[in-house]
């Protein structure tokens, strides 16, 4: 899980941000203002400052907000001039929108705010439809509107073209002010500000709803806030009956505020179509005596604070309900409450204000268990307590480069011992001859409704107004100032601290002040008299000390990710965390566990043990005698009832024995056999099978059974495996943990996956494994593809990738990049099957699609009565099963619904508004919108479900990908910097840089510009990049090299004849690319000279997937394959005959099959050993010759072992 | 990426060996001079288990009528055979040289300081009953009791004939513990001294503090043995498997990794050599 922050304002209107995966408060150096509220989603904070402007600050990402501009310039031809921009009138603009309808030249587009920047100039769009245009881009037709075609015909009487300009928005990580003029005629200032509602609508993408609340208790509403337009495009006022104090807004269609009479208003109306909402509801304070003060909600909860500081929470909320039906008392005191991601809730308590956690809060128990505090450092305090430590005396130590004079200016008066030139420059200020008063912070003040709303109804005491105890009343002040004269050092105590605002207008200034206090404190400890000078001074200034802990203002989670079951280090005292960030810090290829002191120790005194006490002893006779064992003795054998799938018609479940006998061969290589005992017509007959002839196992867990396959080569060719069903999971799990390590023994495989490993990935999601041998690609005879073997790693992956220096990426179903961390094992493999470091939690979320089905009658217009013939009013994508929204479970006991049906508009072919799609009968291609030939319609209900499982992988955040590719190297090469590319799952081409065969995971992605969305990328030898766009099309990046990891520029490819292209391939030479219809192509032409090619050649058809590797092998997911017993789909196949001249090959090699939807080969670098024929026995081949037992010989030992014993 | 996996580490505990010089005590009588008798032992097996080859060895040179239970003692302390063997090293010898010198008794069987140790059944017994015990502090029980009596025989046969992988592959459950828990329920430890007449300290110790928090070995022996982690002048060694890991290991680890087969983490406190 990547890290993500938590942000609060101090009471002194300074922001800070907490990471999850962080110890300490992170100063936002950034705010050059004090700000009093602020909100914050993932991708950005809003806030309102002391100015009550709103500012806005857009989080810094790899991938640049940037919106592509666009116009067509029309033209028509006439006989005098031919083409030219003279039109008829009755025609378009000579510039247009693509419709025509909209004049709009070159001249007329501007930036929204000065916070774009054009990327560059005005281009023309040269790519049709993935076919290229000829020279201008120009297409053509015969008249406006019509449709237009990239070739000129002789009746084509006006033609266009695309002009295109990308615009960027480049004030991220910075607050910038969102202008208030484009809101007219605000009426006051801006008091309180909620963003939310992005889970509302995926279109257009990032979609926000901001509300705010002004001093006049009116409400606002932002308008047209998405990923293209972070700052919105105007506010609107939202009718209210009555004044609202303080508003919220969740994640989804929630949004709560508070009247100033202390009644609640909930919004009602909120859709896909209208974040804004319709209508308000009143619900009626918790309590009728003490009105509610503030309001907190998230998806499926409303927690609210009332006069009296007391927390409630609301009972029964959820989308349909948006009220929820009654309210519940909490524990604890809080003035303010924020619900972030996951419904997790923070507090700011009202006796200490400090942030408090509540625990426990998870999806079947959304009140949490109890409070707990977040009692931990921030950044500024540190700084300062290890300078006063330091250097105490030396006033110019205290303060970084950004410390303003004033305050050293009276430090330096004082103590003029140190003489700085800066002194002379010193602005006198003012503000200290100010007898100071005692008072909450200006910026803040105004920030606590609850005062505001009690004060007005005078029913708490001044006493109680609470902040960081600043209600001293004032006539106490004199006093307290007379006692502070005469104890120094007591000015320090928590108790006399905060209240006094010397009302600097800098925040730094603040900071530096709280330095020099601590400081002074330390010198008054020695009794320097000069010093303690200082510290009076100072103290009077500046009574809130080092000791104090921060008191918080406002808080936000909206970013905030804690999932329940996570561990957050937020509860520790400070002193661990000076270790705990530095770590932190570290890339993640190598994990602080694993090179922890303590753990380096161990292993070098073990060693050194072994070492000392053995070394020179080893003669000596072993006390147990590790005898040759007669095979009676040694074999060991496990037993178990099971239910096994008849070989023979009809095919059904029956009970059977199962039996694994292992003993150890005459090397000490361990070996096995299966036996499956079943009765047949009262005789009891057996199976069996060798171990060592197991080439895979696969679990194929379902709702209703536990079962796996057990495959041979000969069963592979069969398409038929043994499938077995455990009575339970566990034992299932038990049962494949035992048997791979097993086949892994009797093959004597072990440890991490080799560097040239093959990576496949099933339709389930599971990982597995092969370790090539040199034969695997030997020609003109290779291993067959059926007798590999494949053990499984831990994990759950929709792709995965790798090269040959053991660089392995993956992506999972929700579109998470994971890199691979060295280890194996993970899942259900334990103990001695799985390493026992490099293995991390992994998640993975997938949705489950069913369809709701309904027929169009005269009488009722569409109803869910169907025909008797017509399929299940409720039911899958086929319409054979029908799947309602309750019988409906998630694809494995592993899964687990995170969230509630609902209708997916996102469905190829457009929906209407509701998500109908409407056709002529079932089945049938449907469409997004109603004509009169429809008599039926359905739409898709999706539900999002979630694993969790352990795997080697580590998480690369925050880009979400959909494609990766890395450079195949050559067997023995050293690249220092492996270039590795990807799609994001917007479709944005990205770079990653810093990875190495050390870092792995790299350190940052470089964003490449497209003119459209692309959906697949390869890499292959010396740098040849080549990607598919959306549209079908092909592209090859130019000048990719070492020194410009990135290239120049791309250069557009068509795709081979009415085909769109989904995937490409590309080896050390080869290219191959997959087109949407199932066709392999192979680019003919690629040459160093002209490295995009010349034309495609169709190679083959039934494929899914390809893979060409570093060898320019090729291996592809072939559709369907027929065995001597079935058929399987999604199934291994490698090319055969793929010689470096014949790249093409003759034909395929059937593998591991029924279910695969992914290999990868490119990390096999491995060169096979080179079959002498007698005829090429010339010197050249000798040397081929004597160099493949030399290698040989280099294999790593595959059962190396440490310590011999 | 060079990084030794933990694994090793469960490798190298299993495969300690310790050079043992038994010689027979001058107090027996025989027929002819007894010859020393050297042999690797086992760190984590158990005396009177792997010293067949020395009671055949000394038989050889005494009478039948002159034989009686076997025990060991080392420079004048009698060797409890109930203790690991690295243990008994640790605590007594590891700062005197190798081999280790053990002196073999026929007689005086020194009935206050030993148990009896008739049969190997007798230290079957002793060793599942210390596994019982620990699975009954790391998950109450639970795993331990729901293992068949093959599940129990293979820990022991495990041990009995030196099988690392028969061995580790019941082990292993012994040593899970639900990732959300952070560790076992309380560590399954011994604490050992050799200036105490107390054999050793047991205590119930949690692997994480209530703030959650991983808890170390120096947190475990600040509360038992504060002496043990004085660092000016340093008094002690902390020895787990002939090493002194840090303190700032996490106890939970050590647990998993260095336990004996027994499934407590031994910790033998010796005064530090005093050059």
């Amino acid at each position: 899980m990547p890290s993500s922050l938590l942000w609060a304002v101090d009471v002194y209107g300074r922001v800070y941000s907490l990471s999850t995966a962080g110890q300490q408060w992170e100063h936002c150096r950034e705010a050059h203002l004090e700000f009093k509220r602020i909100t914050a989603v993932q991708q950005c904070c809003w806030s309102i400052a002391c100015d009550h402007n709103i500012y806005l600050n857009v989080h810094a990402s790899d991938v640049p907000i940037r919106y592509q501009e666009d116009t067509y310039e029309n033209q028509r031809w006439n006989p005098v001039d031919g083409f030219s921009d003279r039109l008829l009138p009755s025609d378009r603009w000579q510039w247009s929108d693509v419709t025509g309808l909209k004049h709009q030249p070159l001249a007329d587009f501007q930036l929204p705010s000065e916070n774009w920047e054009w990327e560059g100039d005005w281009y023309v769009d040269e790519n049709f439809g993935g076919e290229p245009t000829e020279k201008g881009g120009w297409t053509y037709a015969i008249d406006f509107p019509a449709t237009y075609t990239k070739d000129k015909k002789w009746n084509s009487c006006v033609r266009r073209r695309r002009w295109l300009r990308y615009r960027r928005y480049k004030a991220q990580d910075t607050w910038v002010k969102i202008p208030s003029d484009q809101t007219g005629s605000l009426p006051d200032p801006f008091n309180d500000i909620t963003c939310g509602g992005w889970e509302v609508t995926e279109e257009p993408r990032g979609c926000l709803a901001l509300w705010a609340v002004s001093l006049q208790g009116k409400v606002w509403f932002r308008s047209g806030i998405n990923h293209h337009n972070p700052e919105g495009s105007f506010w609107e006022e939202v009718t209210v009956p009555g004044e609202v104090v303080q508003i919220s807004c969740g994640p989804g269609d929630l949004v709560w505020a508070v009247l100033w009479e202390g009644h609640l208003l909930v919004r009602e109306g909120i859709g896909r179509d209208c974040l804004r909402g319709s209508s308000w509801v009143t619900v009626e304070s918790p309590n009728p005596g003490v009105g509610a003060v503030h309001v907190a909600v998230g998806v499926n909860v409303v927690w609210a604070v009332t006069k009296d500081h007391k927390v409630w929470f609301r009972r029964g909320v959820n989308s349909h309900n948006p009220c929820g039906s009654s309210w519940i008392s909490m524990v604890g005191e809080m003035v303010m409450i924020n619900v972030g991601l996951n419904d997790q809730v923070w507090g700011i308590a009202f006796e200490d204000r400090a942030v408090y956690f509540r625990q426990g809060v998870t999806a079947s128990e959304l009140s949490g268990k109890a409070w707990k505090v977040v009692s931990l450092t921030r950044d500024n305090d540190r700084s300062h307590s290890s300078a006063s430590a330091s250097s105490l005396q030396s006033a110019g130590c205290f303060f970084g480069g950004e410390v303003r004079l004033q305050s050293q200016a009276s430090m330096l008066s004082d103590a003029d011992a140190e003489t700085d030139p800066a002194a002379g420059e010193v602005v006198p200020a003012p503000e200290m001859g100010d007898a100071p008063k005692p008072r909450i912070p200006k910026v803040t003040s105004d920030s606590f409704i609850s005062e505001l709303v009690s004060d007005r109804e005078g029913q708490i005491s001044r006493r109680d107004v609470p902040s960081a105890s600043p209600s001293i009343p004032e006539e106490e002040q004199p006093e307290k100032e007379v006692d502070d004269r005469v104890s120094p050092a007591q000015v320090l105590s928590p108790s006399q601290s905060g209240g006094v605002d010397p009302q600097w207008s800098n925040v730094d200034l603040e900071e530096a002040q709280t330095h020099l206090a601590s400081g002074a404190g330390g010198d008054a400890a020695e009794t320097s008299s000069l010093s303690s000078v200082a510290t009076y001074n100072l103290a009077v200034e500046e009574p809130y000390g080092a000791d104090e802990h921060p008191k918080w203002a406002w808080i936000s989670g909206g970013g905030c990710l804690v999932e329940c079951h996570s561990q957050l280090n937020w509860f520790n005292s400070s002193t661990s965390t000076t270790l705990n960030s530095s770590m932190q810090a570290m890339s993640f290829s190598i994990t602080p566990a694993q090179t922890a002191a303590w753990r380096k120790q161990i292993f070098e005194q073990l060693s050194e043990r072994s070492k000392r006490e053995m070394e020179n002893f080893m003669h000596y006779e072993q006390a147990i005698e590790q005898t040759v064992i007669d095979n009676a003795t040694s074999v060991w054998v496990k037993k178990g009832t099971m239910q096994w799938w008849r070989d023979w018609k009809p095919h059904k479940w029956v009970d059977v024995q199962f039996a694994l006998e292992q003993f150890s061969g005459a090397e000490g290589n361990k070996d096995g056999i299966l036996f499956i005992y079943y009765t047949f017509n009262d005789e009891k007959k057996y199976l069996h099978a060798f171990i060592n002839e197991v080439t895979i196992l696969v679990p194929v867990l379902n709702e209703s059974k536990h079962t796996f396959a057990i495959y041979t080569a000969e069963r592979t060719k069969q398409r038929w495996p043994i499938r077995l069903a455990a009575a339970t999971e566990l034992e299932m799990y038990d049962w494949l943990a035992l048997l791979s390590v097993s086949c892994c023994d009797s093959r004597g495989i072990q440890g991490p996956p080799c560097k040239q490993a093959i990576w496949s990935v099933t339709c389930k999601g599971d990982v597995f494994v092969s370790e090539p041998t040199k034969e695997l690609e030997a020609s003109p005879y290779p291993t067959a593809c059926d007798q590999m073997f494949w053990r499984q790693v831990g994990g759950h992956l929709r792709i995965v990738e790798s090269n040959s220096l053991g660089v392995v990426w993956g992506i999972g179903y929700d579109h998470t990049a994971w890199v691979h961390t060295g280890g194996y094992g993970g899942g259900f493999f334990q103990g001695l099957a799985s390493s026992t470091d490099n293995i991390y939690t992994q998640t993975d979320v997938k949705s489950v699609y069913i369809y709701e089905n309904q027929r169009w009658n005269p009488v009722t217009g569409y109803t869910d009565r169907g025909l008797p013939t017509d399929r299940y009013m409720w039911s899958d994508a086929s319409g054979l099963k029908e799947c309602t929204k309750n019988n409906t479970k998630p694809p494995s006991p592993h899964w687990t619904w995170v969230s509630e049906w609902s209708i997916d508009y996102s469905v190829a072919g457009g929906t209407d508004r509701e998500g109908w799609q409407y056709a002529a009968d079932f089945p049938a291609s449907y469409h997004g919108y109603k004509t009169l030939k429809d008599f039926v319609r359905r739409r898709r209900w999706a539900r999002k479900c979630k694993l969790t499982t352990t795997g080697p992988w580590q998480e690369v955040p925050p880009i979400p990908l959909s494609d990766i590719t890395i450079l195949p190297c050559g067997p023995k090469s050293t690249v220092e910097q492996v270039s590795l590319w990807a799609i994001s799952n917007k479709g944005d081409v990205l770079c990653r840089l810093g990875v190495t065969s050390l870092t792995p995971g790299g350190s940052s992605w470089l964003h490449v510009g497209t003119d459209q969305p692309f959906k697949s990328i390869s890499i292959g030898g010396v740098h040849q990049v080549w990607a598919i766009a959306k549209d079908g099309s092909a592209f090859y990046r130019g000048s990719v090299s070492t020194q410009t990891p990135a290239g120049d520029c791309w250069y557009h490819i068509p795709s081979p004849t009415g085909q769109k292209l989904k995937q490409v391939s590309v080896g050390r030479t080869s290219v191959y690319t997959v087109d949407e219809n199932g066709n392999l192509w192979y680019r003919h032409g690629v040459m160093p000279s002209y490295p995009q090619g010349s034309s495609w050649e169709h190679i083959s058809n039934n494929v899914r997937k390809v893979s060409v590797g570093p060898l320019d092998q090729v291996w592809i997911i072939a559709d369907k394959v027929q065995g001597s017993h079935s058929l399987s789909c999604g199934t291994v196949c490698r090319r055969l005959g793929v010689l470096p001249m014949e790249p093409k090959g003759h034909s395929w090699d059937y593998g591991i099959g029924g279910g695969w939807d992914h290999i990868t080969v490119r990390g096999n670098a491995m060169e096979a050993p080179r079959i002498m024929m007698p005829s090429m026995t010339n010197s050249g081949s000798n040397q081929t010759a004597a160099r493949s037992p030399l290698l040989t010989r280099n294999q790593p030992e595959p059962n190396g072992n440490p310590v011999g014993c | 990426m060079i990084m030794a996996d933990d694994k090793d580490v469960l490798r190298d505990v299993w495969f300690g060996r310790i050079p043992a010089c038994f010689t027979l005590s001058p107090d027996e009588t025989t027929e002819r001079e007894a010859e020393p008798y050297y042999l690797l032992l086992p760190r984590v097996s158990y005396l009177t288990l792997v010293t067949d080859k020395v009671k055949k060895h000394f038989l050889k040179v005494m009478k039948a009528e002159d034989v009686e239970e076997m025990w060991f003692e080392h420079e004048g302390t009698p060797l409890k055979w109930h203790y690991p063997i690295g243990v008994l090293f640790d605590l007594h010898a590891s700062n005197s040289a190798l081999p280790w010198n053990i002196t073999v008794h026929f007689k005086n069987f020194p009935e206050q300081d030993l148990l009896h140790c008739s049969t190997n059944s007798v230290i079957e017994a002793h060793f599942m009953s210390c596994i019982k015990e620990a699975d009954a502090l790391k998950h109450k029980g639970q795993v331990i009791n729901d293992m068949q009596k093959k599940d129990h025989k293979q820990l022991w046969m495990g041990l009995q004939n030196d099988k690392f992988d028969q061995f580790w592959a019941m082990n292993r459950k012994l040593m899970e513990y639900p990732t959300e828990e952070g560790g076992f329920r309380y560590i399954p430890f011994r604490i050992y001294q050799t200036m105490s007449d107390r054999p050793f300290i047991q205590t119930l110790f949690r692997p994480v503090s209530s703030e959650g928090q991983a808890l170390t070995l120096g947190d475990l022996l600040k509360e038992l043995f504060p002496a043990a982690i004085e660092d000016e002048p340093k008094k002690f060694q902390v020895m787990i498997h002939g090493i002194e890991p840090l303190l700032e290991t996490p106890i939970q680890w050590l647990s998993e990794h260095l336990s004996h087969p027994d499934n407590f983490l031994h910790i033998s406190i010796i005064p530090a050599p005093s050059d």
